[in-house]
C-alpha cells in the first residue's frame, strides 16, 4: 500500500508558502511582521494521512487555513492535483478540499437544524433537488453513524461526538477528494475522540480520503497518520513516516514532543521536556535556527546560523546535527 | 450504505418534532410574548378599522359640549370618554390616534433597521476601512441631539406625518449600527462561518444565512426599543407643536392639548398617556419575548 501511494502523483502539494501578517503595536506602532508560515514545502500523495504537529501557535490552523483558500499566502504556491488553488475558484476548491473544524459547539450553526447544516453544501453547489437532499443527508448521516431523525433536531440538543459526526458528514456531503481535519477531536472526551478517529479511519478507506489531520496529540498522530511533520514557529522542521517519526525522532523538538506525552503511569509526574523557557515571541522570532533558545543541545553556530532541510532515510529535518556539511555534524546521532 | 426509503411512515414518525411545531409550542408557553402579542393585535386592528369603529367623527367640533367627562367620571354614553376642549369625541380621536402612533413607530424603525442593520453588518463583517466609516458616522450621529435636530428639520421643512417619520427613521438607526455591529463581530470569528465559506458559500450568502440568523434575536429587541422609542419621540414632537399638525388625532398631540386642563380635568392627560404606555409595553412584552423563544439555548 506504502509502495502504491508513493507511486502516485500528489493529490495536495505546497511549495515554499509562506503567510506573513502585519501587526500593528498600539495606536501609532508601526506595523511589524508576523511570519505565520515560512516556507513551507510538503506534498500529499492521495489516501494518506499527513500529521501536523506542533505547539498552539506555531501556524497549524493558519496552514489549514491557506489549504481551504480562507487566506491567501504571502509567498509559495498550494497545488491540488497539479493545479494551483488561488487559479481555481471557490467552489470547484470546495469540491475537492473540506474542512473538519476543532470545536464542533462553535463549526455548526446554532440556529440551523442538522438537515440544513448538513445540506448547505449541497445547497451551495447547486446540486439536485430539495427531494435528493433529503435523501442525501439520510445517507450521509447513516454513514458517520447518526440516526435521520437527528435532521430535525438543533445543534443544541446533540452532544459532542454528535456534533462532531455532523460536522464529518457535512464535510463529506460533496465526496471531497482532502480532508483537512483541524484539531478534530481535542474539544471531545477521552472515550468519544477515539469513536471519532475510528470513524475518520474507516472513513478513509472507504472513500479513498487524503486527510491532513493537525493537532498537537501525538498520540491521536500515531494511530492515524502515515506520515508525520512537526512545526515550530511556522517552519517544517522535521518530517518522517509514521514508524520512524516515532521510533527515531531526529530533531531535538520532536524528542521534547515525544518527551512530553503523558503516561497513565501513576507516580511518573509531568514529564519534563528539558525545554526550559517559554514559546518564542513570533514578531521576534531568534535568529539561526528558530529552536536554539530551547535546545538543550545548541551551540553558538545554531545561534548564528539556520539548518537547511537535510533527507533523511525516513524525510526530511532541519538540524545542523544531521547536516554532513555543518561543523555539528553527529555521526552517532545521524 | 443502505438505501433508505423516505416515503417509509415508520421513518417519517422517528423524525420527530420538525422545527415548526417545536416553534410553535416555544410561542404559546411564552405569557410577556402572548399578553404584548394580544394587546398590540388588538390596537392594529383598532387603527385599521378605526373608521368603523369610532362612534364619532374625530374632527367634528361641538362647542356646546366642551370638555364632558368621561362616563367612569359621571359623563353619559353618548361620549363614553368625555369630548376635548373643542368638543371632540375623545374615543374617536384615541382610536383614530393609533393609525398615526403605530404608523410612525413602524415606518420609523424600519427605515432605522434597514439603514443601522446595512451599516452595522458591514462594518462588523467587513472590518477594516468599512468599519472606520461606519463607527465615524455612528459617533458622528451619536453627537447630534435628535430631538434638537428633529426639531430644526421641522421647523424647517414644516410638521406633517411624512416628515416626521422620515425624520425618525434617518435619526434612530445609531443604536442599530452599534447593536448589530457589535453581534456580527462575534459571529464572524466563529468556526461555522468559516465552514461555510470553506464549502464555497458566497459573501451574501454567508451574511444572510449563516451571520443573520445568529444576530436577529438582538434586532428584535432593537426593533421594539426603537418602535417605542420613535412612538415616544413623535409624542414629544407634536407636544412641542412640531409634530403631526392639529386637527390630526395623535395621542401626543392630546395630551399636549390637554396640558391646560391638567389640574381640572387630568383625565385629558391621563387616557392617552396611559395608552401609549400600554402600546409601548406591548412592543416592548412582545420584543422580549420573540428573543426569548428565537434564542437557541431555549432550545432543548
Amino acid at each position: 500500500m506504502t509502495r502504491q501511494s508513493t507511486q502516485s502523483s500528489p493529490v495536495l502539494e505546497l511549495r515554499n508558502v509562506t503567510k506573513t501578517y502585519k501587526v500593528k503595536q498600539g495606536l501609532f506602532g508601526k506595523a511589524r511582521p508576523l511570519t505565520a508560515v515560512n516556507d513551507v514545502s510538503l506534498s500529499l500523495p492521495r489516501g494518506e494521512v499527513l500529521g501536523l504537529v506542533g505547539e498552539s501557535g506555531c501556524g497549524k490552523s493558519t496552514l489549514a487555513k491557506i489549504l481551504l483558500g480562507l487566506e491567501a499566502p504571502t509567498h509559495g504556491q498550494v497545488l491540488v492535483d497539479g493545479e494551483e488553488i488561488g487559479a481555481q475558484d471557490r467552489l470547484s476548491l470546495a469540491r475537492r478540499i473540506q474542512p473538519i473544524f476543532q470545536d464542533p459547539y462553535s463549526s455548526l450553526n446554532p440556529r440551523k437544524s442538522i438537515f440544513d447544516i448538513v445540506s448547505l453544501p449541497l445547497r451551495v453547489h447547486g446540486v439536485g433537488g430539495p427531494q435528493d437532499w433529503e435523501k442525501q443527508v439520510r445517507e450521509i448521516l447513516d454513514i458517520v453513524g447518526l440516526p435521520a431523525r437527528v435532521m430535525n433536531t438543533y445543534p443544541s440538543q446533540m452532544s459532542g461526538g454528535q456534533r462532531q459526526r455532523v460536522a464529518i458528514a457535512r464535510a463529506l456531503i460533496m465526496k471531497p477528494e482532502i480532508v483537512i481535519c483541524d484539531e478534530p477531536t481535542s474539544a471531545l472526551d477521552v472515550s468519544v475522540q477515539s469513536q471519532i478517529l475510528n470513524l475518520l479511519g474507516d472513513l478513509r478507506r472507504e472513500f479513498g480520503l487524503t486527510y491532513l489531520f493537525i493537532s498537537h496529540d501525538l498520540a491521536v498522530v500515531e494511530h492515524l497518520a502515515t506520515r508525520v511533520a512537526v512545526m515550530y514557529l511556522g517552519r517544517i522542521v522535521e518530517e518522517a513516516d509514521v514508524a520512524g517519526l516515532f521510533d527515531h525522532a531526529r530533531h531535538p523538538y520532536t524528542q521534547a514532543l515525544l518527551k512530553s506525552v503523558l503516561t497513565p503511569e501513576p507516580g511518573l509526574g509531568v514529564p519534563d521536556t528539558q525545554l526550559g523557557m517559554a514559546y518564542p515571541n513570533p514578531i521576534d522570532p531568534p535568529s539561526g535556527c528558530q529552536f536554539h533558545p530551547r535546545c538543550p543541545l545548541a551551540t553558538a553556530h545554531c545561534k548564528a546560523k539556520a539548518p537547511r532541510p537535510v533527507p533523511t532515510p525516513q524525510g526530511l529535518v532541519e538540524c545542523h546535527l544531521y547536516d554532513t556539511e555543518s561543523p555539528m555534524f553527529d555521526n552517532k546521532a545521524a | 450504505m443502505a438505501h433508505i426509503d423516505n416515503t417509509d411512515p415508520l421513518l417519517q414518525e422517528i423524525t420527530g418534532p420538525t422545527p415548526g411545531q417545536m416553534l410553535r409550542k416555544r410561542v404559546f408557553g411564552h405569557q410577556g410574548l402572548l399578553i404584548g402579542a394580544v394587546v398590540l393585535i388588538i390596537l392594529l386592528f383598532i387603527a385599521i378599522f378605526a373608521p368603523l369603529l369610532a362612534p364619532h367623527d374625530p374632527y367634528a367640533q361641538s362647542l356646546m359640549n366642551r370638555m364632558e367627562p368621561p362616563v367612569f367620571l359621571g359623563g353619559t354614553w353618548e361620549h363614553p370618554l368625555g369630548t376635548d376642549h373643542l368638543g371632540r369625541d375623545y374615543l374617536s380621536r384615541l382610536i383614530y390616534g393609533a393609525r398615526v402612533s403605530l404608523l410612525i413607530g413602524a415606518v420609523a424603525a424600519l427605515i432605522s433597521g434597514v439603514i443601522g442593520t446595512a451599516m452595522g453588518v458591514a462594518a462588523g463583517y467587513f472590518g477594516g476601512r468599512v468599519d472606520m466609516v461606519v463607527t465615524f458616522l455612528i459617533n458622528v450621529r451619536l453627537a447630534m441631539p435628535v430631538v434638537l435636530v428633529a426639531l430644526a428639520v421641522v421647523a424647517i421643512l414644516g410638521g406633517s406625518l411624512q416628515v416626521v417619520i422620515v425624520v425618525l427613521g434617518l435619526l434612530l438607526w445609531d443604536r442599530f449600527a452599534v447593536v448589530m455591529r457589535a453581534s456580527t463581530l462575534q459571529v464572524r470569528g466563529r468556526e461555522y462561518v468559516a465552514a461555510a465559506r470553506a464549502i464555497g458559500a458566497s459573501t451574501p450568502r454567508v451574511i444572510l444565512s449563516e451571520i443573520m440568523p445568529n444576530i436577529a434575536n438582538n434586532l428584535i429587541v432593537v426593533i421594539t426599543l426603537e418602535m417605542a422609542h420613535a412612538i415616544l419621540l413623535e409624542a414629544a414632537l407634536s407636544f412641542l407643536g412640531l409634530g403631526v399638525q392639529p386637527p390630526t388625532p395623535s395621542w401626543g398631540l392630546m395630551v399636549s392639548e390637554g396640558k391646560n386642563m391638567m389640574l381640572f380635568e387630568p383625565w385629558l392627560v391621563l387616557i392617552p398617556g396611559a395608552v401609549l404606555f400600554l402600546l409601548v409595553l406591548a412592543i416592548n412584552l412582545m420584543g422580549d419575548g420573540l428573543r426569548d423563544v428565537t434564542a437557541p439555548e431555549n432550545r432543548s
